[in-house]
């Protein structure tokens, strides 16, 4: 049998559906590529058993003809999805031990679509980062490396494992969280298919907290239909999470028509910075040609508020991180390192079981929101934030989707940006506007750089109308053609 | 506005964080590397702008105020890193 963890999910979910090989096969194939990615640390956790178990229940499903959406599909979750009687860690020292008892919301849907688990993925401490170097179980290393050198390259984050299991064909797919670029940044710079849908699409119950008016869980896969596919299982309504939108979840695969004619794509022009690598440039270009070849209507337009992102981003972020990790008190779940009154263990437990990122987060955080400060940071940034989004709302009175680069350049090596955390949050210059205003977005992998490294375009849309972003990123994808994939170094 | 170490001690004892005297100083300048960084947002003029609360146009769905759910002691104190009969410990907080 040819190697089955190269199948894409569409085409694994034909060849289930055909009887040519069972999802135990399916599922076997994957435990061996997960067990021979340990050097990548992708997973933090890895559940080979339950994984056959659900597998074996899957063929009795099928051959009971009554199989789900997604049956038989062995996919990673990110460990910031509670997943009952699995220890989910967020990356973080702090929830040691933690074992939910009860399922995330996103997580159930796709079991109760028959996807089964193969383990939980590595990420940045509670998704705060861009390279997945803040985790407490370790680095994730990109499957990707530079033509002719062999040093470890960052995934990107805070979906770095996710990443790295997809890319690695570890995983057929893989479920990420975006807060202001963690599924699309790391998609970029492994080479792979990462969608963040609009703010509310899917269910955030059960999903670790970091910023709850970001957070948005969300696919990632190695081609746009499998993530439609995935999205599809993920979506819908729950009342479990009062931010959810009770709308229909359509048929995201369906979407997918290959046609864009007269489509309009905008192309921001505060998105060309100053200082942007030629090769960044000359992607886009490319990009804007596909989609122009493929009858779609070039549309120049204007994001002004663009610059101020990034800074809005890092006061409303922390700060709401600052509230959600209160929770982290060393009473209900975690760690716990005793002191001579409640108030010393707290602060004990919190110093020993966040990491430097994390603290650095919370301090900022806890300064913006704190008396006499509220004014000047937390809602002068959620104002700047309301110009952010009436930005995208009026250029949306002209174009149907826009297109960007996904980041401004491709993995880097680990520590290279390790001094200053400007530099860093730097990486999320193209993903952070879109956060703010809740769009859903998708990286699509559209050429390597001179390095031999993936690069992504990103196409953002309107409001939950993720149907015309796959619509247009199919197209993009075909027009790109991206078939590299990385050498498997990593098996050894 | 610039945070001096006293300010950075407040602020981690807000946080209730423990931050060792000899990294206040250092913390001190990270944080004012970020909010000087941050000053920029000055620059925008948000005078007749309501600070966005919603990302999606809704409001707040109601619910009817009852007892729908519980019951899950035992699932509730599972994790906990010390307690008893359902109830989770901590260090004594009264003399």
């Amino acid at each position: 049998m040819s190697d089955l963890t190269k199948l894409t999910i569409a085409e694994a979910r034909a060849g289930l559906e055909k009887g040519d090989f069972s999802s135990r096969e399916l599922t076997a194939a994957h435990i061996t590529a997960m067990t021979a990615s340990k050097p990548l640390n992708a997973y933090i956790t890895e559940t080979p058993e339950q994984a056959v178990e659900a597998a074996t229940d899957s063929d009795t499903r099928r051959a009971k003809g009554e199989a789900g959406k997604l049956d038989g599909i062995p996919l990673a979750i990110k460990d910031l999805f509670c997943t009952k009687g699995v220890l989910t860690t967020a990356a973080s020292h702090i929830l040691d031990g933690f074992t939910p008892h009860y399922e995330s919301t996103v997580t159930a849907n796709l079991w109760n679509a028959g996807a089964v688990m193969l383990g939980k993925v590595n990420l940045d401490e509670f998704a705060m980062g861009s390279s997945n170097e803040t985790s407490y179980y370790g680095n994730v290393v990109n499957p990707w490396r530079r033509e002719g050198d062999e040093s470890a390259l960052v995934p990107g984050g805070s979906s770095g494992g996710s990443a790295s299991a997809v890319a690695s064909f570890s995983a057929m797919g893989a479920t990420g969280t975006d807060t202001g670029g963690s599924i699309r940044q790391p998609a970029s710079f492994t080479g792979i298919v990462g969608m963040k849908p609009t703010y509310g699409r899917c269910s955030r119950w059960g999903v670790v907290a970091f910023a709850s008016s970001l957070d948005q869980p969300g696919p990632m896969a190695r081609t746009v239909r499998d993530t439609a596919i995935m999205l599809e299982a993920m979506a819908g309504f729950d009342p479990k999470d009062s931010t959810s939108v009770n709308m229909p979840v359509p048929n995201f695969e369906a979407a997918m028509t290959g046609d864009i004619k007269g489509l309009k794509i905008g192309i921001p022009k505060e998105y060309r910075l100053d200082g942007m690598s030629e090769e960044i440039d000359t992607l886009w270009q490319q990009g804007i040609d596909w989609l122009k070849a493929a009858g779609a209507e070039i549309v120049d337009i204007s994001l002004p508020h663009t610059k101020y992102a990034l800074p809005a981003y890092y006061i409303i972020a922390p700060a709401e991180a600052s509230s959600n990790l209160a929770r982290y008190d060393g009473v209900r779940y975690g760690l716990r390192v005793e002191g001579k009154d409640l108030n010393e263990m707290y602060a004990n437990t919190r110093a020993e079981g966040f990491g430097a990122e994390v603290k650095r987060r919370l301090l900022i955080g806890t300064y913006a929101l704190s008396a006499g400060y509220y004014d000047a940071y937390y809602l002068k940034a959620q104002k700047v934030r309301a110009r952010i989004a009436e930005d995208f709302k009026q250029a949306y009175l002209n174009v149907d989707v826009i297109l960007t680069p996904t980041a401004p350049s491709a993995a880097f090596g680990f520590g290279e940006k390790g001094d200053d955390p400007l530099e860093m949050y730097l990486n999320d210059v193209f993903t952070v506007p879109a956060s703010l205003a809740g769009l859903p977005g998708i990286s699509v992998p559209a050429g390597l750089s001179t390095e031999g490294l993936p690069l992504g375009l990103q196409l953002l849309g309107k409001p939950f109308d993720e149907e015309t972003v796959f619509r247009a990123a199919g197209v993009l994808e075909e027009a790109a053609a991206f078939t590299a994939t990385p050498t498997d170094w990593w098996r050894g | 506005m610039s945070l001096d170490k006293a300010t950075v001690a407040k602020v981690a004892n807000l946080a209730r964080i423990k931050v060792e005297e000899k990294d206040l100083e250092p913390m001190a300048a990270e944080l004012n590397n970020i909010l000087g960084w941050v000053e920029q947002l000055g620059e925008v003029d948000t005078a007749d702008v309501e600070p966005m609360t919603s990302v999606a146009e809704m409001r707040l769905r109601w619910r009817a105020d009852e007892v729908t759910d519980g019951g899950y002691v035992e699932d509730i104190v599972a994790n906990a890193p010390s307690g008893e009969d359902g109830y989770f410990a901590v260090p004594k907080v009264i003399e």
